[in-house]
């Protein structure tokens, strides 16, 4: 499980796309709302949770189709199936490669894209703590989209379609945490639900992924 | 006939006409498709039998 | 005799051509006589007017989008466990249903909502699950229309059907915790059944069993059309291949 991996974050870092995409894309979305909204520091500081919390939502969607594309074209998904770890144990590897190739640098340059935003002070702890609690939701949800889609040839903007909505619980605990938080509120409901939301993900989403993955090898 | 609706009369009577559009719309589409699926079977059916 | 002898297709088909003119046309007088009687013969509610007449479709059209979710839910579930194709078929043909019904509650309740609450659309909790539910459907049904294969698709769609109703749930708390609306409140709601008097009330029992019926003959209807469909198909790759 470790070598499988360490050979998807190879893999990763090797085609390029991994960090520097997602974390581009990030940047762009964050760069783009201010001349949308205007540069008023008070507009800014109001959205700035929501802002942050959907540009690393859309970062995530970027890279999610490559999660299994390529190990399907190549037929090393077929060689995965049937290997003596179960499919969902892969399944899970593939959902922490991709977060440590994209949630987590989100997560590590999220503070300075809330500078961009005029986040206030009180906010960026709970900014990176929500990110570190919820991006490996939004990749595990992720894979199982990417799951579903993995035998279509455009499959790309049907996973959006999926994944997005499932994408609004995680979102709504998220944004709500930096929100209350910026605002010197307490956040330890909407905390403790995204990390709820994440672990019930992490705990039962590879069994939904690999038995869809099964039936598109089928 | 027509009931007094008073000032809501444009509200009352557009979402009567949507929906209504709507669940028609839906009713004949169904039975369309269902027809022409029908049709279809039944040419392939006969060509079927035709051949043996 | 068991319920199980409907998932074989010619069974299902037989049966589903013998009711379906008494269900269709049941509906038909059930939404007749409701809407009729909703439009014309009730009076206006003191703090409404007459926008009051539009619960007659808005309320049940809202109880079906969900109702027909979890009948879709059940299809699925018979399909993964029992395999029977009747059951994945229902379930496709239930979703452009529900996904109309989820449009009408939305549409009606945006009109309602203009003169009411002086605004379209509000980020209330029960608008904004709506708007999810809809998408919810938009995705299931893309998903259907994507895969080639027919094994394939009901299986991934009621994978799909199951989760996206976890996270359906989820999303309703999650909504409810982010914004406590304007729908909630008794003075506005009229979903609240000891809120409305039974001027009002039969009429929209009457709407209900109407659109209920309706729901059924659609998906009888529906169903038939894809079992001939997958029929169809299924020659058509056999007069390929021959």
């Amino acid at each position: 499980m470790i070598a499988l991996l360490v050979r998807d974050l190879t893999l990763a870092i090797r085609a390029g796309g991994g960090f520097g995409l997602g974390l581009a894309f990030f940047l762009i979305v964050v760069v783009l709302v201010p001349f949308g909204v205007g540069p008023e520091g008070e507009i800014l500081s109001a959205i700035a949770p929501g802002i942050l919390w959907v540009g690393a939502l859309l970062s995530c969607l970027l890279s999610l189709d490559r999660i299994f594309a390529l190990d399907f074209e190549d037929g090393s998904l077929d060689l995965l199936a049937t290997a003596p770890i179960p499919l969902e144990a892969v399944v899970a590897m593939k959902a922490v490669a991709h977060w440590l190739t994209t949630g987590l640098p989100l997560t590590l340059a999220a503070p300075v894209l809330g500078l961009l935003m005029n986040l206030d002070p009180a906010g960026y702890s709970w900014l990176v703590a929500s990110l570190a609690l919820g991006t490996p939701a939004l990749s595990m949800i992720g894979a199982f989209g990417a799951a579903l889609t993995v035998g279509l040839k455009r499959g790309g903007l049907l996973l959006s379609l999926l994944v997005l909505p499932l994408y609004v619980p995680t979102l709504i605990f998220g944004a709500e945490t930096v929100g209350r938080g910026a605002d010197g509120m307490a956040t330890a409901t909407p905390m403790l639900m995204l990390a709820g939301i994440t672990l019930a993900t992490l705990a039962l989403l590879p069994f939904a992924a690999a038995a869809a993955i099964r039936i598109n090898l089928r | 006939m027509m009931p007094e609706l008073g000032k809501y009369a444009a509200a009352v009577l557009s979402s009567y006409g949507i929906s209504l559009v709507l669940m028609i719309g839906l009713v004949v589409l169904s039975l369309m498709r269902g027809a022409r699926v029908r049709r279809q079977l039944d040419e392939v059916e006969a060509r079927r039998k035709a051949d043996g | 005799m068991s319920l199980w002898e409907y998932a074989n297709p010619q069974k299902f088909t037989r049966t589903a051509s013998a009711l379906l003119p008494y269900v269709g046309g049941l509906a038909a007088l059930c939404l007749a006589v409701g809407l009729g009687w909703g439009f014309f013969l009730t009076p206006e509610a003191a703090n409404f007017g007459s926008t009051v007449k539009i619960i007659y479709i808005h309320v049940p059209a809202a109880l079906m989008a969900i109702n027909a979710w979890l009948m879709m839910l059940v299809a699925s579930l018979i399909w993964l466990v029992r395999r029977h194709h009747v059951s994945a078929l229902a379930a496709r043909a239930a979703a452009p249903i529900g996904l109309t019904m989820t449009l009408i509650a939305l549409v009606t309740g945006a009109i309602w909502g203009e003169p009411m609450w002086g605004t379209y659309w509000a980020w209330d909790p029960r608008l904004t699950s709506f708007l999810i539910l809809f998408l919810f459907y938009l995705g299931y049904i893309a998903l259907w229309e994507a895969i080639e294969n027919p094994d394939a698709a009901a299986d991934l769609t009621s994978v799909l059907c199951l989760v996206g109703s976890v996270f359906a749930v989820l999303s309703r708390y999650a909504v409810n915790f982010w914004n406590q609306g304007l729908h909630q409140g008794a003075s506005l709601s009229l979903d609240k059944e000891e809120n409305v008097a039974d001027v009002y009330y039969q009429p929209l029992l009457l709407c209900i069993a109407g659109f209920v019926l309706l729901f059924v003959a659609l998906v009888l209807l529906r169903t038939r059309t894809e079992i001939r469909a997958r029929r169809l198909k299924a020659l058509i790759a056999r007069e390929r291949m021959g």
